[in-house]
């Protein structure tokens, strides 16, 4: 059975009070100007401090998802492409970027984030077209949080002795980075910052449907006047990055996406010397307790799994509440996702954008019948989705049961399974009941059951009382099949760096 | 006349108790001039599921006693250790050792144990951070043990390998299979009976005893183990354990013996060591009044 939220309206106009006035409120379209971003035709390959074309003289077209308007083409680059970038970052490896002065290397990083401060708005207006999300999260999330990053690691690369007591630092080599679409700059910067600062050099694969942000950076990495070579960017698909993982002359693979491709990409480097890291998927508990603030909670559940349209693979996509707060709680929710404006996502008022991409929509959709199908209450907004473009209604399933696939395995997108409990241990016991181990929530007054929850959940980020935030100085990454190595904070080092 | 020698049988070490392996098979295990030294038990993959369920059982007991209280028993393990240093220099003799270098063998293993033992204390305070992000939360990010760990043993050197593989293991709250030295097995399953009496709890620790080629496939496919130590892997087999090991995405850990030497005391020794088998935890919290 599916109520949708027009019918809680009907209901409310029925019995006044049941639905917060908020929801029926209008906003007038505030557009984020266009006009002074300017997105090339075409985009090359960036190698060896210069733009490229690929050996194949393959190109593929990189749209809006949220209009389906092609913005540009990129380059296709081939296993060719890749020989050539690694000669090139190896090259500038052993001629120049382990030898320069570790303090000269921190300034060139710090030139990065100043350059990615000076051309945010550009950087947000390009990554809101490209990937879909709200403008007001890449401009105050995505590209600030790029920028303090590459700022942070800076700092680190003539300091590396104090991270590693008792230990030579060296640094690992040429390393393969292989990034997601959910937060393209900003997960180039997670990639690069570190592995920079400890003296590496890069070839950096960005995602196939969000490729623009990246050729943005590697313009900034130019104006940098970064030594040619230590930075190579190179666009593509699933055949660039094998390509990128099995050439022999890479010493580090690390790699953000799904936990599939991460076990791929495990098997392949095995039997080699290349070391590893692993951000993978997730799908983390969020636990309500009675005695949580509830109105604080359910903004928590909220920007849980519907920001950046659930595309985020710490999502808070299971969501446990413990069953004397489950009719509160469902009722303020059904409320807030009403609230949630769905649509342009450079409307500053867009709370939720386009998906990502075709393929991710129809994922999601077929997740969604399939809860469907296993019996659970689905609600969805019942918001006017734009014709054109790739959209997906906030939705969430109640009465999931702990097997059931909307429970069991990642969506990564705006649909939230709720479950209930009754004591901490049986949460425990659910929450920690998946093969992931990502990130979790926690919401409760109770300072001893804050530490006892974060202490017995079995994931690498807890978010107690709070939910999605991140900063460079705080490590993230996974437990179990959710991946292995941390990015960020001093433990972001430890990836790029050979100990002696 | 001369008294007979009572000879002693070698089982494996699960879950506390000493068991023969449920397959009832044996290997012959020699000295290095062929005379036969022991049948030890050529254990299976159900003895290794077992020792695996019991070092699930164990694990949250294990790491949620206090890191005083794992030293302790640490400690105490080096204690026993001593007591019985002349029964285990015998059996690494037996297998092939001088008298002195027996002795030296297992003044390692006891300075061993005694070292880890300080560091259970300690390497949450060098590894873990308060990090300083840029709003009103606490952060701050522990190493936790990564879970079930499972250790091939390297052939030599037998208990000192095997000391120096498990003890980061377990002093770091995880809880381990330990596949042991295929050639050389006596002294590494004595081992077993050092632990049951040093108040280790029931399943921290499992000695199986067997053959690696069949043994090693499984410990790197079991879907409940969470990292795995190639240090003991033969080098041509490796490949396929790495392989196996991303099922789950097990973590992967390989110590170099051969070439850095077990004698190393900056690195056949170190806390690294212990956060080979660790993961990372940050925990954000609001601040405010």
């Amino acid at each position: 059975m599916t109520t949708t939220i027009t019918e809680l309206e009907t209901r409310e106009r029925l019995q006044p009070g049941l639905a917060s006035s908020s929801m029926l409120w209008e906003y007038a379209p505030s557009l984020e100007s266009t006009d002074h971003v300017r997105v090339a035709p075409r985009y090359e390959l960036f190698i060896g401090g210069k733009f490229v074309e690929p050996h194949s003289g393959k190109y593929f077209e990189t749209i809006n998802p949220a209009t389906e308007e092609r913005l540009s083409e990129v380059a296709e680059a081939d296993a060719e492409d890749v020989d050539r970038a690694v000669k090139e970052a190896r090259r500038a490896y052993e001629k120049v970027w382990r030898k320069i002065a570790p303090s000269e290397r921190a300034k060139y990083i710090f030139r990065i984030a100043r350059l990615i401060q000076e051309k945010s708005r550009a950087l947000a207006v390009v990554e809101t077209m490209n990937g879909g999300k709200p403008i007001k999260e890449s401009r105050d999330i995505d590209i600030p949080l790029a920028a303090a990053h590459f700022f942070y690691y800076a700092g680190w690369a003539d300091k590396l002795e104090y991270a590693f007591p008792n230990r030579n630092v060296a640094p690992v080599g040429v390393a393969g980075q292989i990034i997601p679409w959910n937060f393209p700059l900003l997960m180039a910067a997670w990639k690069l910052a570190p592995a920079l600062a400890a003296g590496n050099t890069i070839v950096l694969k960005p995602a196939e449907t969000t490729p623009l942000t990246a050729m943005l950076l590697a313009e900034i990495i130019q104006e940098a006047e970064l030594p040619p070579g230590v930075v190579n960017i190179l666009t593509g698909a699933g055949g660039t990055g094998a390509a990128l993982v099995a050439h022999p002359d890479v010493d580090k693979i690390a790699f953000t996406g799904s936990t599939d491709v991460g076990k791929r990409i495990q098997r392949a480097i095995a039997g080699t010397k290349k070391k590893l890291t692993l951000e993978l998927g997730g799908k983390a508990p969020n636990i309500i307790f009675e005695d949580a603030p509830l109105d604080q909670a359910v903004e928590g559940i909220i920007n849980g799994i519907y920001f950046n349209q659930g595309h985020v693979c710490c999502a808070g996509s299971r969501l446990f509440v413990q069953e004397s707060v489950v009719e509160p709680i469902i009722r303020k929710l059904r409320e807030r996702i009403g609230t949630l404006r769905v649509g342009n996502p450079l409307d500053k008022n867009t709370d939720v954008g386009a998906i990502n991409s075709r393929a991710q929509l129809e994922k999601i959709r077929e997740l969604v019948d399939s809860g469907v199908e296993e019996g659970a209450e689905m609600v969805q907004t019942q918001c006017t989705l734009p014709s054109r473009g790739f959209w997906f209604a906030p939705t969430f399933f109640t009465g999931v049961s702990q097997s059931s696939r909307i429970a069991q395995e990642e969506i990564f997108g705006p649909v939230l399974s709720v479950l209930t409990f009754r004591s901490p241990e049986e949460a425990l016991e659910k929450a920690n009941n998946t093969p992931y181990g990502l990130s979790a929530g926690v919401w409760t007054e109770k300072g001893s059951r804050i530490l006892k929850m974060a202490a017995k959940l079995r994931a690498g980020v807890i978010w107690a009382n709070t939910y999605n935030k991140f900063d460079p100085a705080s490590p993230f990454g996974g437990y179990k099949e959710s991946g292995f190595g941390r990015e960020g904070g001093i433990h972001g080092l430890g990836p790029y760096v050979t100990l002696s | 006349m001369t008294r007979l020698a009572v000879r002693k049988t070698y089982k494996l070490y699960i879950n506390g108790e000493f068991p023969r392996t449920e397959s009832g098979r044996f290997y012959p295990v020699r000295a290095n001039g062929g005379d036969l030294l022991a049948n030890a038990c050529r254990g299976s993959r159900k003895d290794l599921r077992n020792a695996v369920v019991a070092a699930r059982k164990a694990q949250s007991g294990w790491s949620g006693k206090t890191a005083y209280n794992r030293g302790q028993i640490l400690y105490r393990i080096a204690e026993v250790c001593e007591s019985r240093a002349a029964e285990l220099a015998d059996e690494l003799r037996r297998q092939g050792a001088s008298a002195v270098e027996a002795r030296r063998e297992i003044d390692a293993v006891i300075d061993r144990w005694v070292y880890y033992a300080g560091w259970s204390d300690k390497y949450a305070q060098v590894f873990g951070s308060v990090n300083p992000v840029a709003g009103p939360y606490y952060n701050f990010t522990v190493p936790e043990p990564t879970g079930v760990v499972g250790v091939v043993a390297p052939e030599e050197p037998s208990l000192l390998g095997l000391v120096s593989r498990i003890a980061p293991v377990i002093v770091g709250g995880n809880t381990v299979i330990a596949i042991t030295s295929e050639s050389k097995p006596l002294a590494a399953i004595t081992m077993g009976e050092v632990f049951e009496t040093s108040d280790v709890p029931a399943g921290v620790i499992n000695l199986i005893s067997g053959l690696k080629s069949e043994l090693v496939p499984w410990l790197a496919a079991h879907m409940d183990v969470n990292a795995i130590d190639t240090t003991g892997v033969a080098d041509e087999a490796v490949a396929k354990v790495q392989q196996t090991a991303a099922e789950n995405v097990k973590r992967v850990v390989h110590f170099d013996g051969a070439s850095i030497g077990w004698d190393d005391a900056r690195r056949a020794q170190s806390p690294y060591a212990i956060l080979d088998f660790q993961e990372s935890k940050t925990v954000w919290h609001p601040m405010g009044m």
